[in-house]
């Protein structure tokens, strides 16, 4: 019985609704699956893994496999006496200072996306680096770390990284292409550098942009362009409208009572949103809540992480935001602006009246967010009305824009292609990046860039952009190059590296160095003396080194400035936004795993499943359930989407709470070129994608092709059958009656056992997850992957339930379908107290510790899967495969040294990083003291950038752990079993605006 | 018709069948023997290095500290081998011609490690950690026996998980005051057991004696 054979029943949503309908309201659902209960997901929920059998189905093969299986049997007993094979110890020959084999040593670096730094620390063992986690003192991470970060571990030993310079396609040497270069340089030099260009991503390194401007002056004529496909220019043009110049916008989350973002996903994703994260959910948190708990209210066309845990959300096409944007400005009364004739739909003038009032209410202690996406009207609308509000200076600050040089990229790359395409560049050096790839497809990149006579990229795969380049350099990673970056706020962190590269590659720094004369410097060379001409004086050494330790140069932070608005600010966003074409309205998004494309090659991200859609290894267009059933499409039909004469293939995905006739593509999949994992994953949201309409617009066209194309989602496995796992209140009900969320559902005593309860005298860990803090940003779920070394599946394996993460986000809607609430639930091992996969493990492979840890015993392993049979929570995983890759030599340098490589046949799940534990504890029993309440954190609370999971001991009731517990919030999932879990939850609170909530 | 088997039979086709369950479980004994025996865990047997380093001539005839070598036991999980370095502070001086040292100089001079074969090896799937165990008073000896009378290292237990726990589940049996943990020739006192029970008062040591101790 295979899925693929099965021909997926239609989903008939009239028949939902009816279901919903007559649901209270308090009903929880899961998917549109399980809501229809189709055969498909029927057949999930009474089979955990649906396809385990099916490797040996023909009758012929399963016959062997047991005639093997009896042989091997027998030769078990005989295998447990060999004799392990001598092993060496190969010391060094002059050990290096500070190096103690066995303790790892943490080095402060940072880490860029889009130009944009946030600080870390990485952990290395004797010199290879295997876990990112966030640097404290970094005001952008707070000691948090984002999914991409985290995974960044993974693309520095990537195995398809390019890994020599190539000559058209040609295996070249460095001195090669040094006399390449230096011979058209001088051709250029004699021209004052008219035919020469430059395209880098957006540049905050003041190192770089010093190489770049003194180049720019040894060659006058020559022009230095940047572009990103997912670039900022609509923020600065924004604030070019409002306040005639470029500034960067900062907010401080946490003064504020009232949030409105306007599309914005600030807590999850752009500059600074782990800082943001981490404000917010300090606002969330009722057991220190001086303040008072904040309100938040989301209008977006997709939803979003940020969308998910607003108090109110309205789903809008990206298209009318402006529209409620100006009306909303005319109710607060930003002078000028008045609000439109019309708004697009009923109910939202009600909306918009009851959030103008609450923010009115709080003036000067609430927020206007606009997203990066919006169009530079809102962002103007939010500076104004932001300014009306009297939020400026107390909640929004406004700074020097962190890039070196903002530039509009769009703008900026146009004039590339258009000098290529009139002949006038001679020779192109591309740092970084992949504009073959990514750029706008009006601009014809690809042919345009072949009328360039010298072509040159510097990259880190060789991908669609190198493959049309000349010369392609491997560039180093961020992890073996030293660099430096300015962070949202523009502190100057230096990028040190923590191995040599290991494909000789080199960094845009030492490629510029090369190309100005200078071959052979250093990247160190390069960026300390830079500072060393920026810091003079005898304190540079100790400035430098200090500097470079913490992660963070001190005093670096732009200052705020005063910007006031420009005197014809309304008549700048007067504009109406007649946009209102016929067809769809496409949404382009980057990916909340790959982003832009960059990370496609990175199988930990490629598998991580995304946020609100759960799905892995593919991207789709999200439609939502009423156009889905208007245009007659269910998930998983293949459609063409068609914009001004471009087209592209893509499967369809129904997703509850996008906004009516809008179609959210992600960009990033669709790689032509990327390696073994990214290539040819997803389809190309870029071929429609163009410059006039980076973000939205009109006038798309669905076409249905009748195929389908099977998506790996793991949204309908380890269902929980609609019980009541995700408690949720309201902050009045709550505060007027605080047993609300106990009285949910009721709990056996412990006296229901027959045995005596064990005691524990010593430690009792235990995990309590804030689902008020939780945003469901996935850093966590890959924070544990790298610590615990969990293999990934592949899209195949995945959608027959074999994902190995210990630790899952899962994915709750309530109520409307349209507009549902979304809850986000971090499921890892409960490790229960009366644990019921022990007690049916024929071999003892599980058991519990004496400090309350339900243990894994991979060795000792026989793989029978019965515990995972028994628990009800399906966080025990299965290795039905060789998972691991045991083979590639660059991969077993990645690999955690404190945790097992497990292998094919061996169950395996969370472990609460027992590691970690052990290493504390040892640590303080050589102290003679006990582990202090803090001095653990599991991978998963480390990475959290709101601090929503708090690991401890159980028995010091001083813990912040053993307090929380005793919050009435807490509660435990399917507590009516007597699992007695140590994992347990503190209820989801909304704050509603009661006007609202009444109608 | 006559009997085509002798009487006798019936006793010696119950002896056989009686003695065949004794035959098992004395091959099942012997298969365990075996593996605690030398010839599997490989106790017993010195084993051959590239260079013939005595443990005996630079402990007991120089009176070398252990930790002059093995610098992170008191540290780190790992003890620690001493890089060639090491080796050179006294060897540049002394011996500095000895042609049994040339694998030592050349390790030097091409800045290429010396392999050393592993004498005590924990399967992978185990995470010892020497620092605590020194910390709390078990001796270098108890484990490593007298590595001071081995002119090569040989290993004086079957490092296998019985051994392990053995001490585990009473480790006032093995503790030993801290001041002697590296005495090579420490012998327990007659009251042990009382010595024992005092130290593991003393020391705050734990019967730890739960999986997730050494496999994760």
């Amino acid at each position: 019985m295979s899925v693929e054979t099965q021909n997926s029943q239609r989903l008939d949503l009239s028949a939902i609704r009816n279901r919903l309908g007559a649901s209270s309201a308090r009903e929880y659902w899961r998917s549109l699956e399980e809501l229809a209960e189709t055969e498909d997901f029927q057949r999930y929920l009474h089979r955990e893994f649906p396809e385990h059998a099916s490797e040996w189905n023909d009758p012929a093969g399963r016959r062997k496999f047991i005639k093997l299986m009896a042989a091997s049997l027998a030769l078990a007993g005989i295998g447990g006496c060999t004799r392990q094979p001598a092993e060496t110890i190969v010391p060094y020959v002059r050990a290096p200072e500070q190096f103690v084999p066995g303790k790892p040593l943490y080095y402060a670096t940072a880490l860029t996306l889009g130009g944009i730094a946030t600080g870390v620390l990485v952990e290395s063992h004797l010199g290879r680096p295997t876990k990112i986690e966030g640097n404290e003192l970094h005001p952008a991470s707070l000691g948090a770390t984002d999914p991409f970060a985290q995974a960044s571990i993974l693309s520095l030993y990537d195995p398809d990284r390019s890994q020599v310079i190539s000559e058209a396609g040609r295996i070249s040497t460095w001195g090669a292409f040094l006399a390449a270069a230096t011979r058209a340089l001088q051709d250029q030099k004699a021209k004052a550098g008219r035919g020469l260009r430059i395209l880098t991503g957006a540049v905050t390194s003041p190192t770089l942009s010093a190489q770049l401007q003194s180049l720019l002056k040894l060659y006058p004529q020559a022009r230095w362009h940047q572009y990103e496909p997912a670039s900022r220019d609509n923020a600065k043009a924004g604030s070019l409208l409002a306040f005639g110049q470029i500034v960067e916008t900062q907010y401080r989350v946490d003064r504020a009572n009232v949030i409105l973002s306007l599309e914005s996903d600030f807590l999850s994703s752009g500059p600074g949103c782990l800082r943001y994260a981490r404000e917010f959910s300090s606002r969330r948190r009722l057991e220190d809540h001086q303040r008072g708990m904040n309100r938040l209210y989301v209008v977006e066309s997709t939803p979003t992480n940020t969308g998910s845990i607003a108090d109110h959300r309205l789903p809008l096409p990206a298209a009318e935001i402006e529209t409620l944007a100006r009306a909303l400005a005319g109710r607060i009364g930003v002078p000028g602006v008045a609000g439109p004739s019309s708004l697009p739909r009923g109910g939202v003038e009600s909306w918009i009246g009851s959030v103008a009032r609450d923010l009115l209410k709080n003036r000067s202690d609430c927020l206007v967010i606009p997203g990066e996406q919006q169009t530079p009207g809102v962002h103007a609308l939010a500076h104004a009305m932001n300014h009306a509000l009297g939020n400026v200076g107390h909640t929004v600050f406004y700074t020097d824009s962190v890039e070196a040089n903002p530039v509009d990229q769009t703008e900026s790359l146009r004039q590339l292609a258009a000098d290529m395409a009139a002949g006038n560049v001679e020779m192109l050096v591309i740092l970084g990046g992949n504009p073959v790839y990514d750029a706008p497809a009006d601009f014809d990149f690809a042919r345009r860039m072949d009328r360039v006579p010298l072509r040159i990229h510097l990259g880190l795969y060789e991908d669609e952009t190198s493959n049309l380049c000349h010369w392609h350099l491997p560039e180093a990673h961020a992890l073996e190059s030293w660099s430096d970056a300015r962070a949202f706020d523009g502190t100057v962190s230096i990028q040190q590296p923590l191995i040599a590269p290991l494909y000789g590659g080199k960094s845009a720094q030492e490629l510029l160095a090369a190309l100005s004369g200078q071959p052979g410097r250093s990247g160190y060379d390069i960026v300390r003396e830079y500072w060393k001409s920026q810091e003079p004086g005898p304190g540079f050494e100790s400035f430098w080194r200090r500097s470079v330790h913490d992660g963070v140069m001190e005093g670096t932070a732009f200052r705020p400035r005063n910007v006031s608005l420009r005197p014809d600010f309304a008549a700048q966003v007067a504009a109406p936004a007649a946009r209102e074409g016929q067809g769809l309205e496409v949404v382009f998004r980057t990916d909340s795993t790959i982003y832009d494309g960059r990370f496609a090659n990175n199988g930990w991200l490629q598998e991580l499943p995304k946020s609100l859609t759960r799905l892995t290894w593919d991207n789709a267009a999200m439609l939502s359930p009423a156009t889905a059933q208007r245009l007659g499409l269910a998930s998983e039909d293949v459609v063409e989407l068609r914009l001004e004469g471009r087209s592209v293939r893509a499967p369809v995905w129904v997703l509850p709470g996008q906004a009516d006739n809008t179609v959210t593509v992600h960009l990033g999949y669709g790689r032509t070129r990327s390696g073994r994992v990214g290539t040819g994953v997803g389809f190309s949201a870029y071929a429609i994608r163009t410059s006039t309409a980076p973000w939205s617009c009109h006038g798309l066209e669905i076409i249905k092709t009748g195929d389908r194309h099977r998506l790996a989602c793991t949204q309908s496995h380890h269902s929980m059958e609609g019980r009541n796992l995700v408690r949720t209140s309201t902050l009045d009900e709550y505060t007027r009656e605080p047993d609300i969320i106990q009285k949910m559902s009721a709990s056996p005593t412990p006296s229901l056992s027959l045995y005596p309860g064990f005691q524990y005298t010593g430690y009792a860990w235990g995990i309590v997850i804030d689902l008020n803090a939780c945003v469901g940003c996935n850093s966590c779920v890959v924070a544990c992957q790298a610590e615990n070394n969990v293999p990934i599946v592949g899209k195949e394996q995945v959608s027959r339930g074999r994902e190995m993460h210990w630790l899952r986000i899962d994915r709750y809607y309530r109520g409307d379908l349209d507009n549902p609430e979304t809850f986000h639930q971090p499921v890892l091992c409960m490790h229960c107290e009366n644990a019921p996969c022990e007690i049916v493990c024929p071999v003892a492979a599980t058991a519990h510790s004496d400090e309350g840890l339900n243990d894994m015993v991979y060795n000792r392993c026989v793989g029978t899967r019965y515990c995972s049979n028994n628990c009800p929570y399906k966080v025990r995983r299965f290795n039905f495969l060789q998972f691991n890759d045991e083979t590639t030599p660059v991969l077993k340098l990645m690999r955690n040294p404190d945790v097992t490589v497990r292998s094919r046949g061996v169950m395996e799940k969370c472990t609460y990083c027992v590691q970690r534990i052990n290493e504390a504890r040892i640590t303080a029993e050589k102290d003679m003291r006990s582990v202090r309440d803090g001095e653990i954190v599991t991978a998963c609370q480390a990475a959290c950038p709101t601090q929503a999971i708090v690991f401890g001991n159980l028995n010091d009731p001083a813990s912040r752990v053993a307090r929380l517990k005793a919050s009435p919030r807490n509660y435990g999932l399917l507590t009516e079993l007597n699992t007695r879990p140590r994992t347990t939850y503190l209820a989801r609170l909304r704050n509603p605006n009661p006007e609202l909530e009444a109608s | 018709m006559p009997q085509v088997f002798h009487r006798s039979t019936n006793t010696l086709s119950r002896l056989s069948i009686y003695g065949a369950v004794f035959a098992l479980a004395g091959l099942g004994w012997a298969g365990l023997e075996i593996n605690r025996s030398p010839y599997v865990t490989q106790a017993f047997v010195a084993r051959s290095q590239p260079v013939p380093f005595s443990h005996k001539h630079h402990v007991q005839g120089l009176g070398i500290d252990c930790r002059y070598c093995h610098t992170s036991v008191e540290d780190s999980s790992f003890a620690g081998i001493p890089p060639t370095k090491t080796c050179m502070n006294c060897h540049s001086q002394i011996w500095a011609d000895s042609p049994t040292l040339e694998p030592v100089r050349a390790s030097f001079r091409s800045d290429t490690s010396l392999e050393w074969i592993r004498v005590h090896d924990l399967p992978d799937f185990v995470y010892f950690d020497h620092s605590i165990h020194v910390s709390k008073g078990i001796g270098c000896s108890s484990c490593h026996g007298q590595v001071d009378q081995m002119p090569l290292v040989w290993s004086v237990n079957t490092l296998q998980m019985e051994w392990c726990l053995d001490c585990h589940r009473q480790p006032e049996l093995h503790v030993r005051p801290k001041d002697q943990v590296l005495n090579m020739n420490y012998q327990p006192p007659a009251d042990q057991l009382t010595l024992g029970q005092k130290l593991v008062r003393d020391y705050k040591i734990r019967r730890l004696d739960y999986c997730s101790t050494c496999h994760r």
